[in-house]
């Protein structure tokens, strides 16, 4: 098989169609993610700890590591890169044991991250770091779920169309960062 | 003597950071293109989208990241400047305004009204609550004699902000030890900074000296070099070393981790030799503004700071 390859994905995704992707695949997503980030996930690490519910289903679903800017009038969101995804390392292996399939960021991750990604076959999508003008025209309806006094931290389920990532550590651990 | 307006200044430092946050300046531009042309695989993938991104923010005044930064303003002053005026015609009661309070209100106002991201917290470790207003900036005042005043703008992300260090060397370390702490403060932000990034360096004074000299090398145009070639040569030494980490776009691989690095220096102590490295991402950010307008570098902003210059100063 020619890769690496492109790919158009739905998510939530099949355990299979994860399992299909390997580093380096330029992938375009489309369907329902979450965003969330530092403040976000000290919080929904909290939540675990005491046996509160999450305020999505973590089982299946995707986090994306972003905090927009504010929404203009006429338009569905501001713009909407990704944030540094190290800063979240201290949370994901627990965001994972929980359910969480696929994380979307920038920059590498530690080496639990990778090996939890791994152990559960979830995926860490790369996405264009900075390009926070062009992702605002590939996510589609944006709607706040939790913790609306974090501001631009708060989680908010999005609606993405053709959103372009690449497949940055497989759900075999391997990495686009190891060359 | 020389008299500025308030309201002149606030309206310029107020257009400049509508600006700021939308459009790449043309030298980062340019090395981004030149940078796009050289690479190949998943790296050139990313300078394609970040240009594509770039064209895009201007097309629809969108800021072209979502962390529109912490402002930075370094202001040169000129002992003979005397402001007028209130920096907005309803404001009269602004008449004792100094210009970080003008540049304070200019924020607020360009961070609301360009549905900018307020990024601050008005307490680092209490509480870090957001200010709601992106308030306060950082702000670095210079008195100069002269009649001149000079605004330096940047909206500092930390995504690269972060990746950001300073390394007191021994006396004795040399050249080559400069050069190794350089990339490997690179190599430890591997793609977190968003590569390909620009440095700017600090060399010398004290350790807060060398750290305020990083951040002013960031103004320098990307296509300059230092005026003394010998640091010239060592700016064209730590791109290549760090460029040879392949590091690459975004992190992905490729030729290109930064686009420029740029050294500035200042006398120090027999016992040290401070090193500050300023990492900022390819949204490189930076305005300077001057009164008068067309008066260049006032304050060796466009490269010339040297230690007799930067000296006079303080």
């Amino acid at each position: 098989m020619n890769r690496p390859q492109q790919v158009n994905l739905d998510w939530p995704a099949t355990e299979a169609e994860i399992r299909a992707l390997e580093a380096g695949d330029e992938v375009f997503l489309s369907g329902t993610i979450y965003s969330a980030r530092d403040q976000a996930h000290k919080r929904m690490i909290e939540l675990l700890r005491s046996g509160k519910p999450l305020p999505f289903k973590i089982e299946g679903s995707c986090i994306y590591y972003m905090g927009p800017t504010p929404t203009p009038p006429e338009e569905t969101i501001g713009s909407c890169g990704p944030t540094t995804a190290s800063r979240m390392d201290r949370f994901t292996p627990q965001l994972l044991d929980a359910g969480l399939a696929g994380i979307i960021g920038k920059g590498n991750r530690s080496n639990p991250v990778q090996a939890a990604i791994r152990r559960h076959g979830a995926v860490y999508f790369y996405a264009y770091g900075g390009c926070g003008a062009l992702y605002a025209d590939r996510i589609v309806a944006m709607k706040t779920v939790a913790f609306p006094d974090l501001g631009p931290e708060a989680v908010r389920e999005l609606q993405v169309k053709d959103f372009p990532v690449i497949v940055a550590i497989d759900s075999r651990g391997r990495s686009i960062f190891e060359q | 003597m020389s008299e500025i307006s308030r309201q002149d200044i606030f309206t310029r430092v107020y257009e400049g950071i509508r600006e700021l946050n939308v459009r790449i300046p043309a030298d980062v531009r340019q090395a981004l293109t030149a940078a796009y042309a050289a690479e190949t695989g998943l790296g050139k993938k990313v300078l394609e989208r970040i240009l594509e991104n770039i064209e895009l923010a201007q097309q629809k005044q969108r800021p072209v990241c979502q962390d529109t930064g912490m402002l930075l303003a370094m202001i040169t002053v000129g002992t003979g400047v005397i402001l007028t005026g209130a920096e907005k015609e309803s404001s009269g009661a602004a008449q004792r305004h100094f210009i970080g309070d003008i540049i304070e209100e200019a924020t607020e106002a360009a961070y609301r009204d360009g549905f900018f991201r307020k990024s601050v917290v008005s307490d680092p470790l209490k509480q870090r609550t957001n200010s709601d207003t992106n308030l306060p900036p950082v702000l670095h005042y210079e008195l100069v004699p002269g009649d001149g005043l000079e605004i330096a703008l940047m909206a500092k992300g930390f995504g690269s902000e972060n990746c950001s260090a300073i390394h007191m060397l021994k006396p004795t370390a040399g050249k080559q030890e400069v050069v190794e702490t350089v990339v490997e403060t690179v190599r430890r932000a591997g793609g977190s900074p968003c590569p390909p990034t620009v440095l700017g360096i600090g060399i010398g004074g004290t350790m807060e000296k060398a750290a305020l000299l990083s951040k002013r090398a960031l103004l320098r145009d990307l296509s300059d070099s230092h005026p003394d070639p010998w640091y010239a040569e060592l700016e064209t030494e730590i791109l290549a070393a760090v460029n040879n980490l392949g590091i690459g776009p975004g992190g992905l691989g490729g030729g290109t981790t930064s686009l420029a690095v740029k050294v500035e220096t200042y006398p120090t102590h027999i016992a040290g030799l401070p090193v500050a490295i300023t990492v900022n991402c390819w949204a490189d950010r930076k305005l300077i503004l001057c009164w008068p307008p067309e008066m260049p570098g006032t304050t060796g902003a466009e490269g010339t700071a040297g230690p007799a210059e930067s000296g006079r100063t303080e």
